[in-house]
């Protein structure tokens, strides 16, 4: 794992009305890192993970990505937003486009890469993920898990630095879980900068570098997994893992 | 019943001028509220408050004005102005503007029917704000857009007729240069009547053929 730090975040506050939900959050993800934000629902780390594209523009502090603050609104921001993939809980794949089209759009439409180009890259990606028999189909014709796998290659088709996700496996099928998880382990293993928003705490034992746990819109301990599952500090880090691991 | 034929094959080239001028006025001021009203409908949901607010007071200022009082600012108001327009310019304009706000809001409830997440998906993408909407967002709105937008042309046809008061010889004049003939009135404003229906028909089947069309393709 190298050193450097992709992404930066110092003193960064966020409120929704009276509501604090993100409190003085400092976090950095180095290159190549895989992160996995965990916490009780409400505690923030959506929120977080939302700011570092600015879907979620904050209120103060700086977030950085790659040595650069993040642009506000306009063409800098969107070009920012190109480097960074995002998976969303909810698939997100356009409704009206075939699942090549959704992979295609964001190479030709904001890369500017010749159809034919973009067309080979993606269907090596459907490749990838195990989806390229359904190419010509529309999302809504597939699966959740399959749909969450062409979201994970609609992202990589921008080829980011980073990738970002939120809640990937928490609207899918018991049994769809793992086909997406797999995608995800093996993206980790290739080196590729991770934050993970999750409750699946198998992926943050295997796949993680560092597990962040999150309460009440504060970062209230980070650790390797190793160490955060065998011996957590706080008292609220014990306490939610008490009530998710005793079932 | 001959006399009811006669009203209209006695008067051809009075209808086909109404009625010409009828459908001029409807074309011009359709294509011109459609540029006009997406435009508007562009700066209701764009990021940036100064566009918003300008899309919201255009809305609320011209929807909330009579459609005559539109007409006669543009006919008896922008003259003084030193801007030169015939009355059939400022009609097609006074419906044009007129109708655009209506639009607007019809462009803008179809963006609303599109679940965030897919803008929120294009956006993350790196796609730019004109990008997000004719994309991803218009194409998907477009369909929950039809209804709507057709009852708003449907009523700017019919709207058309206004401009009968302001010296416009389009399908509303009609009646004023018949009952001067001495026509019967009953039978004249059924010709008109039946006009409308004729000219509103193909409007009913460009709807019907948008929905059937793009109600495939999802």
């Amino acid at each position: 794992m190298a050193d450097e730090a992709l992404i930066v975040l110092e003193n960064v506050n966020k409120w929704f009305g009276p509501l604090h939900v993100l409190q003085d959050v400092d976090l950095s993800v180095a290159r190549g890192e895989v992160v996995v934000v965990i916490g009780p629902s409400g505690s923030g780390k959506s929120t977080l993970c939302r700011a570092i594209n600015r879907l979620e523009p904050i209120d103060s502090g700086t977030i950085t990505f790659d040595g650069r603050q993040l642009p506000a609104e306009g063409r800098a921001l969107a070009r920012l937003r190109s480097e960074v993939g995002m998976v969303f809980q909810s698939f997100n794949l356009f409704a009206h486009k075939t699942i090549l089209q959704n992979v295609m759009l964001g190479p030709v439409k904001v890369r500017k890469e010749k159809p034919a180009v973009a067309r080979e890259r993606a269907m090596s990606l459907l490749e990838r993920v195990g989806i390229a028999s359904q190419a010509e189909k529309f999302p809504a014709q597939l699966s959740g898990g399959q749909q969450q796998r062409v979201a994970i290659a609609r992202a990589l088709a921008m080829q980011p630095k980073a990738l970002l996700f939120d809640e990937p496996t928490s609207a899918l099928d018991p049994e769809m879980v793992g086909e997406v998880l797999d995608v995800m382990t093996s993206l980790a293993r290739e080196g590729m900068t991770m934050v993970v928003v999750t409750h699946e705490m198998g992926f943050a034992r295997h796949a993680a570098n560092r597990v962040v746990f999150m309460a009440d819109g504060q970062l209230v301990e980070q650790a390797t997994p190793a160490e955060f599952f065998a011996n957590p500090k706080s008292e609220r880090a014990r306490d939610f893992l008490s009530k998710i691991l005793t079932h | 019943m001959s006399e009811f034929l006669h009203v209209l094959t006695d008067h051809w080239s009075l209808f086909g001028q109404g009625f010409g001028n009828t459908v001029k006025l409807f074309l011009i001021a359709a294509v011109g509220s459609l540029v006009l009203g997406t435009l508007l409908g562009a700066f209701r949901v764009s990021p940036i408050p100064a566009l918003r607010w300008f899309g919201g007071s255009y809305v609320n200022i011209v929807r909330n004005t009579p459609l005559t009082l539109v007409f006669a600012f543009l006919v008896f108001a922008v003259p003084k102005l030193d801007v030169d327009l015939d009355y059939f310019t400022a009609a097609t304009v006074a419906l044009t503007v007129y109708t655009a706000a209506f639009i607007c809001e019809v462009i803008r409830s179809g963006v609303n029917t599109v679940a965030p997440g897919q803008a929120e998906a294009a956006r993350a993408l790196g796609l730019t704000f004109d990008q997000v909407l004719t994309q991803v967002v218009l194409p998907q709105a477009l369909r929950s857009m039809v209804p709507p937008m057709m009852s708003v042309l449907i009523a700017m046809l019919k709207n058309t007729t206004v401009a009968a008061g302001f010296s416009v010889l389009e399908a509303g004049a009609i009646p004023a240069y018949m009952a001067e003939f001495g026509e019967p009135q009953f039978y004249v404003l059924l010709w008109i009547a039946i006009g409308f229906l004729i000219l509103i028909t193909p409007l009913v089947l460009l709807q019907r053929l948008l929905e059937r069309k793009w109600a495939v393709a999802r």
